[in-house]
C-alpha cells in the first residue's frame, strides 16, 4: 500500500531521513519506534505530505505522493492522521468536528455526515458527547474524538503520531482500546509510539529507527526477545519497564 | 465653563445640522465607524495576503504595509485632497476625502491585526485541517479564521479608538468635525480658549477611554490577557 | 496638470523651502525623542511603583494623554495654555518661535505616554522573580530596577520603541496645524505658490519613507545584533 523508495530529507544541514526504503502492505499494522530525534515522526508525516522530501519517492496505492500536480487534498482524504496534540477544532462541537470534512470534501449531505459521525462517535464510546465542546472533554476523550474525526472519511490507511504521549497515564488505555478495535477490523495502521505493550500485542511488524535510518525490521516477538542491532538492544534496555516481560 | 457647555452643547455635538451639514461629535463618530466598516474587507484581504504561502501575494502586501506605515496619515489625506479631484473629475468634499484616506490607513492596520490573529492560532489547527483533506481556502474559512477573528475583537475596538482620534485631522482640510467646531466656538467666544480646548480634550477622552474600557472588558471576557501592545493598533497613529 | 518638474525639487526657492521643512521636522523629532524617553521611563516606573498613589498618577497620565488626539493636544498648548499666563509672558511667547515650543511640548507628552507603555510591557516581560532576586540581595526598588530589571528589559523594549519612533517621526506632520514650518507645512506652501502639488508631496513622501525605513532597518539590525536572551 505504501512504498518508500530511497527517501532522503534534510532540515537545512541536518539529515533527518537517510535512504529510507520500506514497504507496508494492506492490512498491516506497523509500529515505528526509536529514541527521540530518530526521525520517526518525520517519517510518518511524509506519508501524507505534512513534511516534504528531498529525494526518493513515496507511493500510496501506486501513486507518487510527492510528485508535482498531485491532488494532495484528495490523497489526504484517503489517509487518516491522528496527532499527538489531538488538534480538535475548539470553535466547533465534537459532532461538528467530525462532520466538517465529510461535508466539505467528501460530498456528503449534512444528514449523511451526521449519521456517519454519530456511528463513529458511538464506536469510540463518545456518542453522548456529540454536542459538547472539545474544551469540556478530557485528553483521552479528545483523542478518541480525533480518531473518530479521522475515520469519518473512511480512509483505507490510518496514521498515528505518538497518539498517547500527551495523555495522562490513566487515559492511555482508553485510546489504545480504540486502536486495537481498528486492528481487529483489518485496517492498515502505521503507529509511532512508545507504548511497547501495544506494539508487542498488536503490531504485525516493528520498524526501529535511529538517527534517520530504519535499523531493524522484525516481528514483535523477534524484536523484543532477540533484537539484532546493538542500538535496538540499547533502546530496549533503556525503556524496559516492569510490565514488559524480562528475558 | 458650565455656561460654555450650556450654550454650545448642541453645536458641539451635531454641528449645524439640520441647518447645515452634520458636524461635531456625531460626525467624528460616524466618519470613524464608516471608515472602519469599509476597511474590513480590505483588511481581511491584506491579512490573508500577508500570511499567504505564495510570494506573489505576500511581497506586494508587505511592501504596501511598509509604504503606508512609513508615511503620516496627514500626508495620505493631503494626497487624497489634492489629487482625488483630478482622478474623479469633480471636487471631492472633505468628508469623502477623509473617508478614503482613513480607509487606506485602516485597511493596512486592520490587515496587521488580522495577520496577528491568524498567526496566533496554533499551527496544529491548520495541519489537522489539511490532514483531513481540506484545501487551503476551506481550512482558512472553516478552521483558522473563525478562531482568529474571535481573538481579534479587542484589537478591533482599539483600532476604532485610533480611527476616532485620526478623524481629528479632518480639521486641517476644513472638515467640520469635533476639533473644527471647537475652534469655531473659540473664535466666537474668544476669551475662554483654555476652557474650550480642555472641553475638546475631555470629549475625546470620554469617547476614547470609554471604548478602551469596553475593549478591555471584551478581552477579559474572551479569557485572554493583554500581552505587549499589538504591532498595529493602539500606538498613536497620526493624531 | 503639466508634467512632473524634477528641477523644482533640486534647486531654487521651493527646494529651499522643502529642505528647510525637512530640517525642522528632524529638529522636532530629535527634541521630542530626547525629552520623551526620560519622561516615559519615569511614567513607566510610576506605574510599577509599590505605592498605589504613585501607580494611579502614572495610569492617569497615560490614559488621559493617550485618549486625546495629538491634534487636540497641539491646539490646547498653542491656543489654550498661553491664555493662562500673564499677558506680558503671552506676548513674548507669541512674538518668538512659540509654535515650535508648543508642538514640542504636545508631542513630548503624547509620545511619552505611548513609550511608557512600551517600557512597562518590556519590564513586565522580565519574570518577576528577577526583581525579587534583586530585592533579596538587599537592593532597593530603584536599585533592583536599575541594576537587574532594566538592563534585561532594554533588549525586549528597543524594537517596540523603534516602532513607536516611526510613528512619532510621522506624527511631527500634525504640527503643521499650529503653523510649525515643518515638511507638511512647506509642501502645502509650495502647492499654494505654484499650484503644483505632486513634486512637493513626492519630496516629503520620500523624506518620511526614508526616515521610517531607516528606523525599521535599525530595529532589524538591533534585533539581530542583540537578540533577546531568555532561558
Amino acid at each position: 500500500m505504501i512504498e518508500f523508495n530511497n527517501v532522503n530529507k534534510w532540515y537545512g544541514k541536518y539529515h533527518a531521513l537517510i535512504d529510507v526504503s520500506e514497504r507496508i502492505g494492506k492490512g498491516e499494522v506497523v509500529v515505528v519506534c526509536g529514541p527521540s530525534g530518530s526521525g520517526k515522526s518525520t517519517l510518518i508525516r511524509t506519508i501524507n505530505r505534512l513534511e516534504a522530501i528531498d529525494s526518493g519517492s513515496i507511493t500510496f496505492d501506486g501513486e507518487d505522493i510527492h510528485a508535482r500536480g498531485v491532488d494532495i487534498n484528495r490523497l489526504r482524504s484517503r489517509i487518516g492522521f491522528v496527532f499527538q496534540q489531538f488538534n480538535l477544532f475548539p470553535h466547533l462541537t465534537v459532532l461538528q468536528n467530525c462532520t466538517l470534512a465529510p461535508q466539505a470534501v467528501g460530498g456528503l449531505s449534512p444528514a449523511q455526515a451526521r449519521e456517519k459521525a454519530m456511528a463513529l462517535l458511538g464506536r469510540v464510546g463518545l456518542a453522548h458527547k456529540a454536542d459538547a465542546w472539545p474544551s469540556e472533554l478530557s485528553g483521552g476523550q479528545q483523542q478518541r474524538v480525533a480518531i473518530a474525526r479521522a475515520l469519518a472519511m473512511s480512509p483505507p490507511l490510518m496514521l498515528f503520531d505518538e497518539p498517547t504521549s500527551a495523555l495522562d497515564p490513566e487515559m492511555v488505555g482508553e485510546v489504545l482500546l480504540v486502536m486495537r478495535d481498528l486492528v481487529r477490523d483489518g485496517m492498515t495502521l502505521v503507529v509511532v509510539t512508545h507504548e511497547m505493550g501495544f506494539a508487542r500485542d498488536v503490531a504485525h511488524r516493528i520498524l526501529f529507527m535511529d538517527q534517520g535510518r530504519i535499523l531493524e525490521r522484525a516481528t514483535p516477538r523477534e524484536f523484543f526477545d532477540h533484537p539484532q542491532h546493538p542500538r535496538a538492544r540499547q533502546f530496549l534496555a533503556d525503556i524496559r519497564t516492569p510490565n514488559t516481560a524480562a528475558d | 465653563m458650565i455656561d460654555l457647555i450650556h450654550t454650545y452643547w448642541l453645536y458641539f455635538l451635531v454641528g449645524q445640522y439640520p441647518q447645515g451639514p452634520l458636524g461635531g461629535v456625531a460626525l467624528t463618530v460616524l466618519l470613524a465607524a464608516f471608515a472602519l466598516l469599509l476597511s474590513m474587507p480590505f483588511g481581511l484581504a491584506m491579512g490573508l495576503a500577508r500570511t499567504s504561502g505564495r510570494r506573489a501575494l505576500r511581497w506586494p502586501a508587505t511592501g504596501l504595509v511598509y509604504l503606508v506605515r512609513g508615511i503620516p496619515l496627514l500626508l495620505v489625506v493631503f494626497w487624497a485632497y489634492f489629487f482625488l479631484p483630478s482622478v474623479t473629475g469633480h471636487k471631492t468634499d472633505q468628508f469623502n476625502t477623509m473617508l478614503i484616506a482613513l480607509v487606506v490607513f485602516d485597511s493596512i492596520y486592520l490587515g496587521e491585526i488580522v495577520r496577528a490573529g491568524i498567526q496566533g492560532v496554533p499551527s496544529g489547527q491548520y495541519e489537522s485541517a489539511r490532514a483531513l483533506g481540506l484545501g487551503h481556502g476551506r481550512a482558512m474559512r472553516s478552521v483558522i479564521l473563525p478562531q482568529a477573528l474571535r481573538s481579534m475583537l479587542p484589537s478591533l475596538v482599539n483600532q476604532f479608538v485610533s480611527t476616532i482620534k485620526a478623524t481629528s485631522l479632518g480639521y486641517i482640510i476644513g472638515l467640520t468635525d469635533t476639533s473644527f467646531i471647537a475652534t469655531q466656538i473659540n473664535t466666537q467666544v474668544f476669551t475662554k480658549a483654555p476652557q474650550v480646548y480642555l472641553l475638546l480634550s475631555l470629549t475625546y477622552f470620554l469617547l476614547c477611554f470609554g471604548l478602551s474600557r469596553f475593549a478591555f472588558a471584551l478581552e477579559r471576557r474572551l479569557g485572554r490577557r493583554t500581552s505587549s501592545p499589538s504591532p498595529a493598533a493602539p500606538a498613536g497613529s497620526a493624531a | 496638470m503639466p508634467g512632473f518638474d524634477l528641477a523644482l525639487l533640486l534647486h531654487g526657492q521651493y527646494h529651499d523651502w522643502l529642505v528647510a521643512g525637512l530640517l525642522v521636522s528632524l529638529k522636532l523629532a530629535a527634541v521630542v525623542l530626547a525629552c520623551a524617553l526620560p519622561l516615559a521611563i519615569v511614567i513607566a516606573l510610576l506605574r510599577l511603583a509599590p505605592h498605589r498613589a504613585l501607580r494611579a498618577i502614572g495610569a492617569t497620565y497615560v490614559e488621559v494623554i493617550r485618549n486625546v488626539p495629538l491634534l487636540a493636544h497641539l491646539l490646547f498648548w498653542y491656543f489654550g495654555a498661553p491664555e493662562l499666563l500673564p499677558d506680558a509672558v503671552k506676548e513674548k511667547l507669541y512674538a518668538g518661535n512659540f509654535e515650535f515650543i508648543a508642538a514640542a511640548i504636545a508631542l513630548t507628552l503624547y509620545a511619552a505616554a505611548f513609550m511608557a507603555e512600551n517600557i512597562r510591557s518590556g519590564i513586565r516581560a522580565i519574570p518577576a522573580v528577577q526583581f525579587e532576586a534583586g530585592r533579596a540581595l538587599g537592593l532597593s526598588f530603584l536599585g533592583a530596577m536599575r541594576r537587574v530589571v532594566l538592563p534585561q528589559a532594554l533588549r525586549v523594549t528597543v524594537p517596540p520603541l523603534l516602532s513607536q519612533a516611526i510613528i512619532f517621526w510621522n506624527d511631527t506632520s500634525v504640527a503643521t496645524v499650529i503653523g510649525v514650518g515643518e515638511m507638511m507645512y512647506q509642501a502645502a506652501r509650495v502647492e499654494t505658490a505654484t499650484f503644483r502639488s505632486a513634486e512637493a508631496f513626492v519630496f516629503i513622501t520620500a523624506a518620511y519613507l526614508v526616515g521610517s525605513l531607516s528606523l525599521t532597518a535599525l530595529a532589524a539590525w538591533v534585533q539581530r545584533r542583540w537578540p533577546v536572551r531568555t532561558f
